[in-house]
C-alpha cells in the first residue's frame, strides 16, 4: 500500500516510454510533482509519449491531476500522448480531470501589481468619499425620522430609549468615574511636580479647573463612550443587518432608523452630557485630593481658589460641545454598522472604522469647537 | 463496487451511542454501521439528534457512553497524532457550508492542503481549479469571499472543500437543503457522480426524500434516540413502524418516491 510512487523515462527512438507506480496520491505529491515538471521538456525530438500506469497501486485526484498534467506537458511540446495499463475503476476520475480548464487561473495571473496597487488606490479614495456621503445620508434619514416622529409622538419608541440609556449611561458610570478621577489626580500631580519649581503651586487650582471643565471631561467622556457604545452599537446593527433583521424590518413596514436608531442617537445625545458633567466632577475632585495629599493645598483654599479662576462659561463650553459630540458618535456608529456585509470579518472591519471614525471626528470637532469659542470670547 | 459483494467492510460502527444534554438524553444508545463505498442516507424527526450522531462520530459532541470505531480503531483510544491522521480521512461538509469568511473560495480550498502537504503554490492553485470543476464551478469564482456567493455555490464550494484532501469518508449535513429542486438534484447527481469517481463512502444526513430515494444505497432511521431501521428504501417502504409509514408512505413521500417508482418501471 505504502509503496513510495516512481517514475521512470527511457527513450526509444523518436518515442518516449514513461513507467510510473506506486501510490499517487496525496502525501507524494510533491515529490512526482518535482519529477513531472519539465519531463517532456528535455526530450525536445519526441513524436509520441507512452505512460505506462500499470504498476500504479493508488490513485487518487493529486495523483490523477498529476498524470494529466503529464499528458497535457507531452502535448505541448507536440507529442501524441497515451497512458496504458490503468485501473478500470480510476478512468472518470481520469476523465474527470481531462476537462480541467485552467485558462481563467492564467488570465487571473495577467493582472501586475502595479495595477492593483493603483485599483486598490482608486477605491479606498472612493470609499472615503462613499462614507462621508452615508453620513450625510444619515443625517438626513435622522432628521425626517424626528420630524415623522414630531407628528405621530406615539409611534416613539420609549422602550428602547430608556434601554439604550440604560446601557449607553447608567451602566457607564462607574468606569467613567474611575477613569476621569484619576485623570484629574495624574494632572494635579504632574502640575504641582513643575510649577513647585516657579512656586506657582497654587495655579495648579486653575489648571486642573479650566482643563477639565473646557477640554479634557468632554473629551475623555466621548472617547469612552465611542469605544464602549459605539462599537457595541456598530456591533449589533451590522450584526442584525448580516442575519436580514433589517430587512425583515422595511418588509414590515417600519423604518430601520425610526426603530433601531433614533432611539439609539438620542441615548447618546442625553448621556453623554451627564456622562461628561459626573466626569469632570470625579476630575475635580480627584485633582482636589491630589493637591491636598501631595501637595498640601488646603480643601478651602482648593475650592476658593477654582471659585476665582473659572467662570460659568468655562463649565459652559464643555457641556455645550457634549451632545454634538454625542451626535456624531451615534451617526458614526450607526453608518459603519449599516455597511457590514455578509462576513464576520466584514463585521470586525467596520467596528474597528467605527471607533477610529468616532475618536478622529471628536478630536476635529473639538478643534472647531475651541476656533468657534475663541472667536466669540467664550 | 464493494458494496456489492457479500462481506461488506465496515467503515464507521457506532454501538450505545448516548449523548444528552443537561437532562436531556437525545441519543439513548444507537447503533449504525456505514459500509465502505455506500451512499448512507441518515434520516429522523426534526429536533430527534440526526446530525448530533453525526457530530458525535466526528467528535465535535462528547458522548456519554457508547464506542465508535472508524475505520476500525475506536476513536476514545487513540492519542492526538492517531486521530489527526483520522481526521485528514474524512471530510465534513456543514448545513451552511462553514467556509471561512475573511478567506477567498480558493485560499478556502487550499487551507487544508497546505496545513498537510507540502506542495508549490502553482500546484495547489492548479488542483482547487480541479477540485472546483469537479463539484461543477470553475476558475472564475476563486477569488470570490464566501459572501458574494449564493446558496448552491456556496454548498459546491464548500463541497470541494471537504474533499480537498481526497478523504475516504464525507459526512454532509442536510447538503440539499435551502436548494431549489433542480439545484437539489443536480447536488443529488453531483454527490453520487463523486462518490463514483473517487470510491467516497458518503453518510448524508438529510430530510430530502428525493436524495433518499435516488442517491442513497441504504437508509438509517433515528427515531425515540436510536436507530430503529436500517436498509434500502424497500426496506423502509415495507416498515410497519408508525413513524417511518408516516414518513415513508405520508403523503409528500408518495409523490417524491411515486415518481420515481413510475420513472423506474417506465425505463424497463
Amino acid at each position: 500500500m505504502k509503496g513510495d510512487p516512481f517514475l521512470q523515462e527511457s527513450l526509444q527512438g523518436d518515442r518516449l516510454a514513461v513507467t510510473g507506480g506506486g501510490a499517487w496520491t496525496a502525501a507524494h505529491a510533491r515529490a512526482l510533482d518535482f519529477q513531472i515538471a519539465g519531463l517532456t521538456r528535455r526530450y525536445p525530438g519526441v513524436t509520441s509519449v507512452s505512460i505506462d500506469m500499470g504498476r500504479v497501486e493508488k490513485l487518487d485526484t493529486f495523483g490523477a491531476w498529476l498524470l494529466e498534467k503529464l499528458v497535457r506537458e507531452a502535448e505541448a511540446i507536440g507529442a501524441k500522448a497515451e497512458v496504458t495499463g490503468l485501473k478500470e475503476d480510476y478512468s472518470a476520475l481520469i476523465d474527470e480531470m481531462h476537462q480541467v480548464d485552467l485558462e481563467p487561473l492564467r488570465k487571473r495571473r495577467g493582472a501586475g501589481s502595479f495595477v492593483h496597487a493603483l485599483s486598490s488606490v482608486g477605491e479606498n479614495v472612493a470609499s472615503v468619499g462613499g462614507s462621508l456621503l452615508a453620513i450625510v445620508n444619515m443625517f438626513g434619514a435622522l432628521v425626517t425620522a424626528i420630524l415623522r416622529v414630531l407628528t405621530r409622538p406615539q409611534t416613539f419608541r420609549m422602550t428602547s430609549l430608556v434601554h439604550q440609556l440604560d446601557m449607553v449611561a447608567w451602566r457607564a458610570v462607574p468606569i467613567i468615574l474611575l477613569i476621569t478621577f484619576l485623570i484629574g489626580c495624574i494632572i494635579a500631580q504632574q502640575g504641582l511636580f513643575h510649577f513647585r519649581k516657579f512656586g506657582a503651586d497654587v495655579y495648579v487650582v486653575d489648571m486642573v479647573g479650566i482643563l477639565v471643565l473646557r477640554e479634557l471631561g468632554v473629551l475623555i467622556v466621548c472617547i469612552m463612550v465611542a469605544g464602549r457604545s459605539g462599537s457595541a452599537y456598530t456591533a449589533e446593527l451590522g450584526s442584525m443587518k448580516m442575519r436580514e433583521e433589517i430587512d425583515a424590518l422595511k418588509t414590515m413596514g417600519f423604518d430601520p432608523t425610526e426603530v433601531l436608531i433614533l432611539p439609539r442617537i438620542l441615548a447618546l445625545i442625553i448621556g453623554v452630557p451627564i456622562l461628561t458633567f459626573i466626569g469632570s466632577m470625579a476630575a475635580l475632585y480627584g485633582g482636589g485630593l491630589v493637591c491636598w495629599l501631595y501637595g498640601g493645598i488646603a480643601p478651602d483654599i482648593f475650592l476658593s481658589r477654582l471659585k476665582e479662576s473659572i467662570a460659568l462659561n468655562t463649565f459652559q463650553v464643555g457641556m455645550i460641545k457634549a451632545p454634538f459630540m454625542a451626535l456624531v458618535i451615534g451617526v458614526v456608529s450607526c453608518v459603519e454598522g449599516l455597511a457590514v456585509k455578509g462576513s464576520a470579518e466584514s463585521l470586525g472591519r467596520q467596528t474597528t472604522a467605527s471607533v477610529v471614525e468616532s475618536i478622529f471626528l471628536v478630536i476635529v470637532m473639538d478643534g472647531l469647537f475651541a476656533i468657534f469659542f475663541a472667536s466669540i470670547g467664550m | 463496487m464493494a458494496a456489492t459483494d457479500g462481506k461488506r467492510e465496515t467503515i464507521i460502527e457506532a454501538r450505545g451511542v448516548e449523548v444528552g444534554f443537561g437532562d436531556r438524553l437525545v441519543l439513548k444508545g444507537a447503533d449504525l454501521d456505514v459500509y465502505r463505498g455506500e451512499i448512507l442516507g441518515f434520516v429522523g424527526g426534526s429536533g430527534a439528534g440526526k446530525s448530533v450522531l453525526m457530530r458525535t462520530i466526528i467528535g465535535l459532541i462528547a458522548k456519554r457512553a457508547g464506542t465508535i470505531k472508524v475505520f476500525g480503531q475506536d476513536l476514545d483510544q487513540l492519542g492526538d497524532d492517531e486521530r489527526r491522521a483520522i481526521e485528514r480521512r474524512w471530510g465534513v461538509l456543514f448545513q451552511q457550508g462553514a467556509l471561512f469568511s475573511s478567506l477567498t473560495v480558493m485560499e478556502n480550498l487550499q487551507f487544508t492542503v497546505r496545513e498537510n502537504l507540502r506542495l508549490p503554490q502553482r500546484l495547489m492553485d492548479e488542483l482547487a481549479v480541479a477540485k472546483l470543476e469537479m463539484v461543477g464551478l470553475d476558475a472564475s469564482v476563486c477569488n470570490k469571499y464566501p459572501s458574494e456567493l449564493s446558496g448552491g455555490m456556496t454548498k459546491r464550494v464548500a463541497l470541494a472543500r471537504a474533499l480537498a484532501l481526497d478523504p475516504e469518508i464525507v459526512f454532509l449535513d442536510e447538503p440539499t437543503s435551502g436548494l431549489d429542486p433542480i439545484g437539489a438534484g443536480d447536488f443529488d447527481t453531483l454527490i453520487a457522480t463523486l462518490q463514483r469517481v473517487l470510491g467516497l463512502t458518503v453518510y448524508m444526513v438529510t430530510h430530502d426524500l428525493d436524495s433518499l430515494s435516488t442517491v442513497c444505497d441504504r437508509i438509517a432511521v433515528l427515531f425515540d434516540g436510536k436507530v430503529i431501521a436500517a436498509g434500502t428504501m424497500e426496506t423502509m417502504l415495507k416498515s410497519e413502524q408508525p413513524w417511518m409509514k408516516e414518513y415513508f408512505r405520508g403523503k409528500r413521500a408518495r409523490a417524491a418516491i411515486g415518481a420515481r417508482e413510475s420513472a423506474l418501471s417506465g425505463n424497463s
